[in-house]
């Protein structure tokens, strides 16, 4: 037991390391390359800024930039709540009524096929100008890899499992919350991942079709007055921000599953990956 | 809460799967006894339905014919009736030792508190101290199997069905186990129902042992076990042992004489 701790101890920083450094080696290096591209062939600042250009002109607009910033995390907050309510409520349904599941899982598919940004004008000309716009087209961008993750979380319970827990007279809702609801959530966590990451670009389309606050109006007026600086700005912020969320799930679910990441588990996918 | 133990009466069991669309016939025409507080204990070849049996008379699957008799009542509604360990440990990952453990009581909507009591003080029995916390990702497996053998036992019923609990383990940890399970099971006194592959096993622990045919499964052998109890490991050297080993090990290789009196 003490070996193992220790072990795992002095492997933690070398974990982080050996994740993190790769990409981040290659993204500096492609920062490097773009500074030396853009000095190489002198090319012009409105067509392609370097990089250097690009971290000059936040810091010039930081005043402007916090306002903006603050409007689409909100919006995104908003619809990736919204859109976790639904997604749950609705995979909880389908899960409880084969009915439900029939008449309702192909629709789900269907809402997937219609094109947001066509969706989006209608809502602003229904809804007004209003942030709710923004929370519905992140919303209907987010609930489906919920649902889809969820509902297949929910079905995948060991048979056995729930034979066991009849056998000991349980009902079907305490198989429900004793066996299936548990099982279901790394699956949940999966769907919330990918969902995430959708959700600033949910935002972000909302506000292009009729905003006057946000990421996505900032990136408008900047491309419209040719401050394609401006626009590059706007776009590594619409990163940071998706890399921010993502990670605050990460974290999350580090936190609510303990039994699933466990250290047992980490030291055994480093012993099997140290033999391939 | 705890239910008292009772005889278990398994009469003309017949059952039949459809696999594949033709008809697999898996008992047929079992018979068998377990009375109150003993320790029976089947043993047969892989596959011929020892596992279906035990699921039957845990009221999970259901029989073409036959009946299953509690204290010499038939009894169609068996689920909750009696503590099932399954072949697998089938613990639920995301609860601790201790979560696992309380599952009956949970279910049975038991004071927690005392729940919880209960099984704190029985961990050191069941060789668990110090792991009530431990997921079950981090158990081995001779403690997983343990942890399972807890649950079972805080069900509470008086009738234990044991699926190979120790099937998975080396002779060394199983022989410590099964010593620890006839203390175990002296101290509380249920009618156990108990599945094995190993005649040894089978013999050290019970007081009767049935040895099932290949499928479609029929009892070939009914073995009363008269040794005394409790039952030092030293007893597997005795010859009345080695005798009653021979006879289950020459009805397994199926030349015990079926009724007819002729060899099968
Ligand atoms: N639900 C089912 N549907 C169809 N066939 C089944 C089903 N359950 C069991 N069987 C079949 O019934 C036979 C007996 O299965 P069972 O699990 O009872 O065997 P067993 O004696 O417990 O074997 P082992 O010792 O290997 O655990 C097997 O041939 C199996 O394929
Ligand atoms: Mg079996």
């Amino acid at each position: 037991m003490n070996s193992t701790t220790q072990q795992k101890r002095s492997a933690d920083p070398r974990r982080l390391w050996s994740a993190y450094a790769p990409p981040a080696a290659l993204l500096v290096l492609f920062i490097l390359a773009w500074q030396c591209a853009t000095w190489l062939w002198q090319i012009e600042s409105y067509l392609l800024p370097s990089p250097a250009d690009v971290l000059r002109a936040g810091v010039e607009a930081r005043g402007l930039l916090s306002n903006h910033v603050q409007q689409t995390l909100r919006e995104t907050l908003l619809g990736f709540g919204l859109a976790l309510l639904v997604g749950v409520v609705l995979a909880v349904t389908i899960d409880l009524s084969a009915f439900l599941r029939k008449a309702l899982y192909p629709l789900l598919v269907i809402s997937q096929t219609v094109p947001i940004m066509t969706l989006a004008p209608l809502l602003v000309i229904w809804l007004g100008y209003t942030i709710w716009p923004k929370i519905i087209v992140v919303a209907l961008m987010c609930f489906f890899p919920i649902v889809v993750t969820t509902v297949d979380g929910l079905s995948s319970a060991d048979p056995e499992m729930l034979a066991l827990l009849q056998s000991m007279g349980a009902t079907r809702r305490q198989v429900f919350r004793i066996v299936r609801v548990p099982g279901a959530i790394p699956a949940l966590f999966s769907g919330i991942r990918i969902a995430v990451t959708y959700s600033v670009v949910g935002a972000i389309i909302g506000e292009w079709v009729g905003a006057s606050q946000g990421l996505g109006v900032f990136m408008l007026r900047a491309a419209n007055s040719f401050r394609t600086d401006w626009v590059f700005v706007a776009i590594a912020l619409c990163s940071l921000l998706s890399i921010l969320l993502f990670t605050v799930v990460s974290v999350a679910e580090r936190l609510a599953l303990p039994w699933y990441y466990t250290s047992t588990r980490a030291e055994r996918w480093e012993e099997i990956e140290g033999e391939a | 809460m705890s239910q008292a133990a009772c005889t278990v009466e398994v009469s003309d069991l017949i059952k039949a799967f459809r696999v594949n669309g033709q008809p697999l016939r898996v008992l047929d025409g079992v018979n068998l006894r377990a009375d109150r507080g003993t320790f029976v204990t089947l043993i047969g070849p892989s596959g011929c339905g020892k596992s279906t049996l035990l699921n039957i008379v845990a009221g999970l699957q259901h029989p073409d014919q036959g009946q299953i008799l509690f204290d010499g009542v038939a009894t169609g509604d068996r689920l909750g009736r009696v503590g099932l360990m399954p072949q697998r440990d089938l613990l639920l990952p995301w609860r601790t030792v201790l979560g696992n453990a309380l599952l009956g009581p949970e279910l049975h909507g038991e004071d927690p508190e005392a729940a919880r009591r209960d099984a704190l003080s029985l961990l050191p029995l069941f060789g668990l101290q110090g792991f009530a916390d431990s997921y079950p990702a981090a158990l081995s497996g001779g403690m997983r199997q343990r942890a399972a053998l807890l649950r079972t036992f805080l069900c509470r019923q008086g009738v234990l069905l044991l699926d190979e609990p120790f099937g998975a383990l080396d002779a060394l940890s199983r022989s410590g186990l099964q010593e620890w399970l006839l203390r175990v099971w002296q101290q509380f006194g249920y009618t156990v129902l108990f599945i094995t592959h190993d005649v040894e096993e089978a013999l050290f622990l019970s007081d009767r042992v049935y040895v099932l045919t290949e499928r479609p499964a029929r009892v070939c052998l009914e073995l009363d076990v008269p040794l005394s109890r409790p039952r030092e490991r030293a007893i597997t050297l005795l010859p009345e042992f080695a005798l009653l080993k021979q006879q289950v090990l020459a009805a397994l290789a199926g030349t015990c004489p079926d009724e007819t009196g002729r060899p099968r």
